[in-house]
C-alpha cells in the first residue's frame, strides 16, 4: 500500500502540468491569431472595423509576442503567486479575485449536493437490495433509470415550470449568500443541489444496490448468518462495509457529476459560481478567464481523485498499482 | 478405426436469427424496450424529410405560439416554426454528434491503446501520462473548452466530444490487449513469425471487441447529453440546426410559462433516446461481458 500510495501520489504532478499544457496548447494552437478573432468579434464574417495598433496592443497585453515556452512558464508561474494569469480582458477584474468570488459558491452547491446524494442513495441502495424484486426495488430502480436518462437541465427547467404552474410561486432569482440571509440562500441552492444530486445518486444507488447483492451471496455472509447472527448484525457489520469499497470507487464520478451539473445548473438558477463563470466568459471568448478557470476545475477534479484513490486505499488495503 | 466426432457435439445448434431476437426479448425485457426505442429514434432520424410535416427552419409569423393542436402536434415556437417537425429533425443532429464522435474516440482510443499495449516502454509510459492527463478533464469542461478554441461548428462539436472518449477507451482497449497479450495463441503467432501490425490488427482487436462494443454503446448516451448540454449553453450546434439542447435553450429563456410546450417535447424527446441507449447498453454489457453482470 505504502508503495502505492507514493507512486500515486508522485503520478499526480506530472498529470497536472501535462494538463496545463494542453489547456495552454489549446488556447494557443487551434484557433490561430486569438488578437484577431477577439478583435473580428469571434464569427469571423461579421468583423467588426479594428486598426492595426489596436491589433498590436491587444497582442501586447495578452503576452502574444513572446516565444511560446516563456508565455507557458509566465501562465504557469502566474498561478505560484496567485495571480492566475492576470485580468478578465473582458471587465479588466483580476481572475484572482474572480476565483475568490466564484469558488466558494460552487464549493457550497457541491457539498449540498455530496449530503444530499449521500442521504438519498446509499439508503435506498441497501434497501433495493435486501427487497430484491420487491415493489420497493422496481420504484427505486425505476428512479435511477429515469435520473440517469433524463438530462438535469430539462429536469430544471420541469420543476420550475411545477413551480409555477401548481404553486405560482418561482424562487428569488437572486442569489444570496449563506452567511447574509441564509433562508433566501437555501430556497434558491436546494433546487440545483436536489437536481444535481438525483443524477449522481442515481449511480451511486445502482452501484450500491448491486454489490449488496454480490456481498450477501458471499460464504462469509452465509457463515455469519449460521452463527446466528441476527439480521441486522449481518447487515451493519458484515455487508455494509465490504459494500463501501465500489461506492468510494464510482465518487470519482463526483466531481464529473458536480462540475458538469454547476455548468449548466449555475446558468439556469442564475447562481452566480465558477460554473456560471466560464460560460459567461466562453460566450464573450475572454481567453484568460477561460484558460485560468478550465485550469482550476481540472486541478479540482485531480485534486478529488487523487483524495478518492488515497481513501480507497485505506478502505481496500489489497489494492496494488497494477 | 477413429471415431468421428459430429460437429453438433462440440457447438450448440446455431439459432436463427428471429429465435436470437426473441430470446434477447424474453431474458432482457428492459433491454429490448431500449432497443425498440432506439430503433424508433433511429428510423425518425433516417426518415426525418418523409415524417415532418413542415420545414423545421421555414418562419411562418401567423401561427407563432400555437400550443399543441392537429396540425402542430407539438404546437409552434416563437417564429412560427413547427415543433413537431423540428423535435423530429432534432433526432439527425442528436444521433450524428453521438455517433460520429463515439467513431472517432473509439477509432483513435482503440488505435491508441492497443498500439501502447503491446509496443510498452517509453510509447506506454507517455501516452498512459498524456490519457490520465486528459482524463483528468472533466467532461463538460474538455469539450466546452474544446468548442471555445475550435469555434462552434456541428464537426467541431464532434470532435470535442470525441477527444473527450479517447483516453477513456484507450484506457479500457490497452488494459484488455495487456491481458490477450499473455495469452498463448499471440505467443504462438510470434513465434510463426507474424509482424507485430499483423498480430494487432488480426488478433489482439478481434479478441478485445466486446469490451470495446459496450463501452461505446454505454458512451453514445453521454455523448448525446454533452451535445445537448453544450447546445443548451449556446455553444454547441448553431443554427440553423435544430438541436434538442438549442430549442431548450431557447424555450428556457423567455417561453418557458407562455409556452411549456417548447420546453417539453425537445426535452421529452432527449430523454427517451438517452434512456433506450441506457438500457440497450446495459443490456448489451451483460450479454457481451460477464465480468460486468450486474454492476
Amino acid at each position: 500500500m505504502q508503495r502505492y500510495l507514493t507512486r500515486r501520489f508522485i503520478l499526480y504532478f506530472p498529470t497536472l502540468v501535462l494538463a496545463s499544457v494542453i489547456i495552454f496548447g489549446l488556447m494557443r494552437y487551434l484557433p490561430g491569431d486569438i488578437a484577431l478573432i477577439i478583435l473580428s468579434g469571434g464569427g469571423g464574417d461579421e468583423s467588426e472595423a479594428f486598426t492595426k495598433e489596436q491589433l498590436d496592443n491587444l497582442r501586447e497585453q495578452l503576452g502574444l509576442n513572446d516565444p511560446l515556452p516563456i508565455q507557458y512558464g509566465k501562465w504557469a508561474w502566474s498561478f505560484v503567486t496567485w495571480d492566475f494569469g492576470g485580468e478578465s480582458l473582458q471587465t479588466g477584474e483580476p481572475i484572482r479575485e474572480i476565483f475568490a468570488r466564484r469558488i466558494p459558491v460552487t464549493l457550497q452547491l457541491g457539498i449540498y449536493t455530496m449530503i444530499i446524494a449521500m442521504i438519498i442513495s446509499l439508503p435506498l441502495g441497501v434497501v433495493a437490495a435486501i427487497r430484491q424484486d420487491t415493489w420497493i426495488d422496481y420504484i427505486i430502480r425505476s428512479m435511477t433509470i429515469l435520473g440517469l436518462a433524463m438530462p438535469n437541465f430539462w429536469v430544471s427547467l420541469l420543476v420550475i415550470l411545477g413551480l409555477v404552474t401548481f404553486f405560482s410561486w418561482v424562487p428569488p432569482v437572486i442569489y444570496e449568500n449563506l452567511w447574509n440571509a441564509p433562508g433566501d440562500h437555501l430556497t434558491l441552492v436546494i433546487f440545483p443541489a436536489l437536481i444535481i444530486a438525483w443524477g449522481y445518486s442515481s449511480y451511486v444507488t445502482r452501484v450500491t444496490r448491486s454489490t449488496m447483492l454480490e456481498v450477501l451471496r458471499q460464504d462469509y455472509i452465509r457463515t455469519a448468518r449460521s452463527k446466528g447472527l441476527s439480521e441486522r448484525s449481518v447487515l451493519w457489520r458484515h455487508a455494509l462495509g465490504n459494500t463501501l469499497i465500489p461506492v468510494i470507487t464510482v465518487s470519482g464520478l463526483y466531481v464529473e457529476q458536480v462540475l458538469a451539473g454547476s455548468l449548466i445548473q449555475e446558468n439556469i438558477w442564475g447562481i452566480p459560481g465558477i460554473g456560471q463563470g466560464i460560460v459567461a466568459a466562453a460566450t464573450t471568448r475572454d481567453y484568460p478567464v477561460i484558460q485560468s478557470m478550465t485550469m482550476l476545475l481540472v486541478f479540482m477534479a485531480l485534486s478529488v481523485n487523487l483524495i478518492v484513490d488515497i481513501i480507497y486505499a485505506f478502505v481496500d488495503p489489497r489494492i496494488s498499482y497494477d | 478405426m477413429a471415431e468421428v466426432i459430429q460437429p453438433s457435439i462440440l457447438m450448440p445448434p446455431q439459432k436463427s436469427w428471429g429465435a436470437k431476437v426473441i430470446l434477447f426479448f424474453r431474458k432482457k425485457p428492459l433491454g429490448a424496450v431500449g432497443g425498440l426505442a432506439l430503433l424508433m429514434v433511429i428510423f425518425t432520424a433516417i426518415f426525418a424529410n418523409q415524417i415532418a410535416p413542415f420545414n423545421p427552419i421555414q418562419e411562418n409569423y401567423p401561427v407563432r405560439l400555437s400550443p399543441p393542436t392537429g396540425d402542430f402536434l407539438f404546437g409552434t415556437d416563437a417564429y412560427g416554426r413547427d415543433m413537431f417537425s423540428r423535435v423530429v429533425h432534432g433526432a439527425r443532429v442528436s444521433l450524428y454528434v453521438g455517433t460520429f464522435a463515439v467513431v472517432i474516440g473509439t477509432v483513435f482510443g482503440v488505435a491508441i491503446g492497443i498500439a501502447t499495449a503491446y509496443f510498452g516502454g517509453y510509447l506506454d509510459l507517455v501516452f498512459q501520462r498524456f490519457m490520465d492527463a486528459l482524463m483528468g478533464f472533466p467532461g463538460l469542461v474538455l469539450a466546452l473548452a474544446l468548442v471555445v478554441a475550435l469555434g462552434a461548428s456541428l464537426n467541431n462539436v464532434v470532435l470535442a466530444i470525441a477527444i473527450g472518449f479517447i483516453p477513456r477507451m484507450g484506457r479500457l482497449a490497452r488494459a484488455t490487449a495487456l491481458q490477450i497479450k499473455a495469452e498463448d495463441y499471440i505467443l504462438a503467432a510470434h513465434s510463426v513469425g507474424l509482424k507485430p501490425g499483423r498480430i494487432m490488427f488480426l488478433h489482439v482487436l478481434p479478441n478485445s471487441f466486446a469490451p470495446i462494443l459496450v463501452l461505446a454503446t454505454g458512451y453514445l448516451g453521454a455523448a448525446i447529453i454533452t451535445e445537448a448540454s453544450l447546445s443548451f449553453l449556446g455553444l454547441g450546434v448553431p443554427p440553423p440546426y435544430p438541436s434538442w439542447g438549442r430549442m431548450l435553450q431557447f424555450a428556457a429563456k423567455r417561453w418557458l410559462e407562455a409556452a411549456p410546450w417548447l420546453s417539453i417535447f425537445p426535452g421529452l424527446a432527449l430523454t427517451v433516446t438517452v434512456f433506450g441507449f441506457n438500457l440497450f447498453g446495459d443490456a448489451l454489457r451483460d450479454v457481451l461481458d460477464p465480468r460486468l453482470r450486474g454492476r
